[in-house]
């Protein structure tokens, strides 16, 4: 059974203006199991790691990234985005497993 | 001179806010790189040379605990749609598996900048490579010294 993945939770600058290239900060509940780590018995516990983000702006990708076991858990990625026009963002985490956890965010424009 | 620092999570948090993370000069790229991190490297490569270059890579020269060290890339670049970074690699040297990540980005970006949270099984250096739209290739490589790994028993 795969962890949980938790309550994402991401951050857009209150006030952003056309134009301006804002910084989107993310952050997920994982345990990111590394698969390198042994349990009191000895025995391995499995790989179970968020392997890919995805942000999207009005359904277009503009952002990915794929992560290793070298991702601290609960993890946390921030990138940015020029702000050219309102829209939402639709940002998903895919676990090894395959299941996946979204969340959406309107950008407005000042 | 190292500061002392404390290894809380909101400790960490606030000194990289505060910017405790420095841009860290890179190593000579002549000193030999373990087996699988070479391997991960020439597979970008993909016999390509790399250039030094654009790249900054900014983490704490010193990371008290490897489980969790915040590092910050940027990459020099307009992010227009003929002249963008398309991919952005990182490797960690002396990891039980090099990959750190991979991150995919656009001319929607608008500029190249990514931070994120690694896990460091030891002192060893880190890897950078930026692929740019136009095929060309750039590469860093700096030392972060880890003082608790952070594999996991």
């Amino acid at each position: 059974m795969a962890a949980p993945i938790g309550q994402p939770r991401v951050r857009l600058p209150a006030q952003v203006r056309a134009g301006e290239i804002i910084e989107i900060r993310t952050l997920i509940s994982h345990v990111m199991e590394t698969g390198q780590r042994r349990d009191q018995a000895g025995a391995v516990i499995p790989r179970d790691i968020i392997r890919r983000f995805e942000a999207k702006f009005e359904g277009e990708t503009v952002f990915a990234m794929d992560l290793a076991p070298a991702i601290s858990a609960n993890p946390y990625i921030a990138f940015p985005f020029k702000a050219e026009r309102p829209g939402r963002f639709e940002f998903t985490w895919t676990n090894d497993a395959g299941e996946s956890r979204s969340a959406t965010q309107d950008l407005r424009l000042a | 001179m190292i500061p002392r620092t404390n290894t809380t999570r909101r400790g960490v948090l606030a000194l990289a806010a505060a910017g405790a993370a420095i841009s860290l000069l890179p190593v000579p790229a002549t000193a030999q790189l373990s087996a699988g991190a070479q391997a991960a490297v020439d597979r970008v490569r993909n016999n390509r040379t790399a250039q030094e270059g654009r790249i900054t890579l900014r983490a704490p020269p010193i990371a008290e605990n490897g489980n969790t060290v915040p590092i910050a890339v940027s990459v020099e670049s307009p992010m227009t749609a003929a002249d963008h970074v398309a991919r952005i690699h990182v490797f960690a040297d002396k990891n039980p598996t090099p990959d750190v990540a991979t991150f995919h980005l656009t001319p929607a970006c608008g500029r190249a900048q990514l931070d994120t949270r690694i896990r460091l099984g030891q002192t060893q250096d880190l890897i950078v490579l930026a692929e740019m739209s136009d095929g060309s290739l750039f590469m860093t490589r700096a030392e972060v010294k880890v003082t608790i790994g952070g594999c996991g028993g």
